[in-house]
């Protein structure tokens, strides 16, 4: 996956799609509302888990892009600790 | 909870102004789109500063260009709800997203463009994605 990758502490992509890549099998794409010492806080998100799912991550990614985010949290916090990434998903496709 | 009026008028009117028609009720959009012949753009509005704010100058732009629709027509999210909600009926494979455009032909849809894909872009940029698939998709019906 090539694209640049905000750290956290970055604001700037507040209301923007992102792709959240965690250290373990699930990634999850949905719009970034913020980060803090708890994590980061999104919303309508898709999970997709390389553990259990058919497709693989690309594939989700694509789908994603070509039909939207199939969403399946309103809101999500991705524990701090679990955040490996957060790359646009428009970056994340390139 | 809409938006009041006042505020959300400014963005109708950026519409409005570059040729679009408002659809604000269900028998609207199924007068507009339902049995649709041609060209046709569905925008889907939005009060959305970082995206929606690009968006429209993007279409603006877009409309510029040789070929383009030959109908455009608009519903606004969260403002015109049953209106909006009838519109994404029509392109029901597709996650509903606002802004979001959907471009349709003879009612099947050749394309769209999500709000992910208008997000942190200028309004040139998003102009020329829209003109590259007005091309590849209307060129032949101007």
């Amino acid at each position: 996956m090539s694209g640049h990758v905000f750290h956290p502490g970055h604001q700037e992509l507040h209301g923007v799609t992102v792709v959240l890549e965690t250290h373990g099998a699930r990634t999850y794409v949905g719009r970034f509302d913020s980060q803090d010492e708890r994590g980061v806080h999104m919303h309508d998100v898709g999970v997709h888990d390389a553990a259990a799912a058919a497709a693989s991550k690309e594939e989700f990614l694509r789908r994603c892009d070509k039909f939207g985010i199939r969403p399946e949290h309103r809101d999500l916090l991705v524990p701090a600790d679990d955040v490996a990434s957060i790359t646009r998903l428009v970056d994340a496709l390139r | 909870m809409p938006y009041h009026p006042a505020l959300v008028a400014p963005m109708r009117e950026e519409m409005t102004h570059m040729g679009a028609r408002e659809l604000t009720t269900s028998a609207e959009v199924d007068a507009a789109i339902g049995d649709q012949k041609g060209t046709m753009l569905v925008f889907v509005n939005s009060v959305c500063g970082c995206a929606a704010g690009n968006a429209r100058p993007a279409l603006r732009l877009a409309l510029q260009h040789g070929s383009r629709p030959q109908q455009v027509v608009t519903v606004f999210a969260g403002q015109d709800v049953d209106a909006t909600a009838r519109a994404r009926q029509y392109f029901a494979d597709y996650q509903p997203s606002s802004p979001s455009m959907a471009l349709l032909r003879d009612g099947e849809v050749v394309h769209f463009v999500h709000r992910h894909q208008i997000e942190g872009r200028s309004p040139q940029s998003v102009a020329a994605d829209l003109t590259a698939a007005f091309d590849r998709h209307f060129a032949a019906a101007v």
